[in-house]
């Protein structure tokens, strides 16, 4: 026995050390998942009770996840799961009849509504907040704004050294999220494409030398981690271990930073509609859960998830 | 166990019955090992036929060369584009460095635990590589990107450390596990009479284990290796998450690359069932499917060989 158990300890010993070491290495970076809260001592106000999902966009999963155990833990017999692979995965997701709300950070585009009405799928459109799409650098990079053209040609691989605007002589290092993305779709459609612009190119894609990255959080660690590194991000990720840029539509007009004011009154070039999408109107439990997102209460969520209330 | 259970009936109910009743259970038990048995086949066959059923269509829109040959993967463009270049090249020089990391490494610690290290050691030692292959991979993952890739980064001066090398040295430390101990069963095979001979001679441990340990087990080490490449190219979550998944065609290990499996993953999400972006996603897939059904039957061919040789 003893001779056993000593046979046993130096290799048990190794890897105690090796699984502290992991430990130490701090949170993982799993999208935030809403959990209902069995423990809540919250007496219901009404008798509701069912369960759905939430599927789509990792940007918008922060404040779904909020508003979902607010109100879970308001009716504690509810039970709504929250996941965010990615807009593009919510709205394949909602065709496929995976789950009941879909959220997006882009609108439903014509052929997903085709093949949604094939499939006897009737996506239902809910405006519930807005964000401002930032683009984020390393606070000790001195580049401070860029424009639609600069950003576009950074992400098309056309610029790749930051002195040519205006930073230290260093390659770019260019983040992306991944084609699962909403905000891949929208910074491709409405930035590097740049619509309505002169320059507008429809033909444009992301560059070969981008980075796709499986989530926003991910992004925003390497920014901060990288003094060459640009990513973009929604409003809600920001901290202040990132620098936001101030964005201009062309050399002309003024550079403007992204917060919540300027996305309000219209002057930040690059803010966005953020959609639930469900299978018809909603109805039942689900009617009520997005009543409640939409409610003063639920709009106030919004602000202190970092993004931008319905007006 | 059969026996006994039925003893009881068997004093009641004549000779006969009893043998009715044996043949009866064996048969059930026989049926079902025959169908556990089928099920495997079917499921396997079922895999396959899936993997062609929604792979195949994609070549009604892109032609074999292109998709095989393209280096543009633009599933959103209008039209989309699908060539799996980048990723296939991304795949091998991924695989062919964590190979030559994990085969030399792997086989020096194989020979040392085999031949060298005192029973002790060895004992401990072995324990804990295969520990190291119970790690999963999103925790390796996890590692690359934590302590790796800033490492990487500065040791190569590079603009990020996000890159395939990151992954490829991830991907070694993890088919070390399998190389090392289906290396050391190889070695460990090596009948005594020949290294006795070899020491008779006067051979060094060195000379012994060069000349003679290892020319002997080759062919399972070639099989260790052969099942260590199959585990590079098969894993997904750790290159996903380290190898920068960048859509050019990499040049130098150093470049951020995609491999096949990350591509599935990266973009199996947004794919409508049915679709041409889900069909060329499988597309990858049973191309990835036969790269790795290939390195497979190389390594069992390799292997059988190997036990043919000291089966005397």
């Amino acid at each position: 026995m003893a001779k056993s158990v000593k046979k046993w300890f130096l290799p048990l010993a190794l890897v105690l050390v090796v699984a502290l070491t992991f430990v130490g290495c701090g949170g993982t970076t799993t999208t935030p998942t809403a959990t209902p809260t069995s423990t809540s001592t919250a007496t219901p106000t009404t008798t509701l009770s069912g369960s759905f999902k939430i599927i789509g966009s990792n940007t918008i999963t922060p404040l779904s996840s909020i508003w979902a155990e607010n109100f879970m833990n308001a009716n504690n017999k509810v039970n709504i799961a929250v996941s965010g692979p990615g807009s593009g995965a919510g709205i394949a997701a909602l065709i496929d009849g995976t789950t009941d709300v879909c959220q997006a950070s882009r609108a439903i585009k014509q052929s997903e509504i085709d093949q949604a009405l094939a499939k006897g799928v009737n996506p239902y459109e809910i405006r519930v907040a807005t964000d401002a799409l930032s683009v984020v650098v390393n606070p000790a990079n001195p580049v401070n704004e860029l424009t639609f053209a600069q950003l576009s040609a950074i992400y098309t691989n056309r610029i790749t050294n930051w002195n040519e605007v205006g930073g230290n002589d260093a390659e770019i290092v260019v983040f992306s999220r991944d084609s699962n993305s909403g905000t891949f779709a929208y910074f491709l459609e409405d930035v590097i494409q740049m619509p309505g612009l002169p320059t507008e190119d429809k033909t444009l894609q992301y560059g070969g030398d981008v980075r796709m990255l499986p989530s926003t959080q991910e992004g925003i660690t390497q920014v901060a981690g990288n003094v060459n590194a640009i990513f973009y991000s929604g409003l809600g990720y920001i901290n202040n271990t990132v620098k936001t840029i101030a964005v201009r539509k062309t050399a002309d007009d003024t550079a403007v930073l992204p917060s919540v004011a300027t996305a309000l009154n219209g002057t930040y070039p690059i803010s966005r509609p953020l959609f639930f999408y469900t299978n018809g109107a909603p109805a039942g439990v689900i009617k009520t859960f997005i009543d409640y997102c939409l409610s003063t209460e639920g709009q106030e969520e919004v602000l202190g998830a970092g993004f931008v209330p319905l007006p | 166990m059969l026996q006994q259970n039925t003893a009881p009936t068997a004093a009641r109910v004549p000779g006969r019955g009893l043998k009715r009743r044996l043949r009866l259970g064996e048969r059930v038990i026989e049926g079902w090992i025959f169908l556990a048995g089928m099920l495997a086949i079917v499921v396997l066959l079922g895999i396959i036929f899936i993997l062609l059923k929604e792979g195949l269509p994609i070549f009604a829109h892109t032609n074999p060369w292109d998709f095989l040959f393209g280096t543009r993967w633009y599933p959103l463009a209008e039209p989309p584009v699908f060539g799996i270049t980048p990723f296939f090249v991304s795949t091998l020089w991924v695989t062919l460095i964590s190979t030559a990391v994990a085969v030399p490494v792997g086989v020096a610690c194989a020979a040392y635990l085999s031949e060298v290290a005192p029973p002790k050691v060895s004992e401990t030692v072995k324990p804990v590589i295969e520990i190291l292959a119970g790690i999963p991979s999103v925790m390796m993952g996890f590692i690359g990107l934590a302590l790796l890739s800033p490492f990487v980064q500065s040791l190569f001066n590079l603009p990020s450390g996000l890159c395939g090398l990151t992954a490829a040295i991830m991907l070694s430390l993890m088919s070390l596990p399998i190389i090392v101990s289906v290396s050391e069963d190889a070695l460990h095979a090596v009948p005594k009479e020949f290294k006795e001979a070899s020491y008779a001679l006067g051979a060094t441990k060195w000379e012994t284990i060069w000349h003679v340990c290892i020319p002997s087990a080759l062919s399972g080490i070639a099989a260790a290796i052969m099942l260590g490449v199959g585990r590079a190219i098969g894993e997904t979550m750790t290159v996903l998450m380290v190898a920068g998944n960048a859509l050019a065609v990499p040049a130098s290990p150093t470049d951020p690359m995609t491999t096949m499996t990350a591509a599935i993953a990266n973009s199996i999400g947004n794919a409508v069932r049915g679709g041409v972006q889900y069909q060329a996603i499988f597309a990858i897939g049973l191309v990835l499917f036969i790269l790795t059904l290939a390195v497979n039957i190389i390594a069992e061919r390799v292997l059988e060989r190997q036990k043919r040789k000291f089966a005397r």
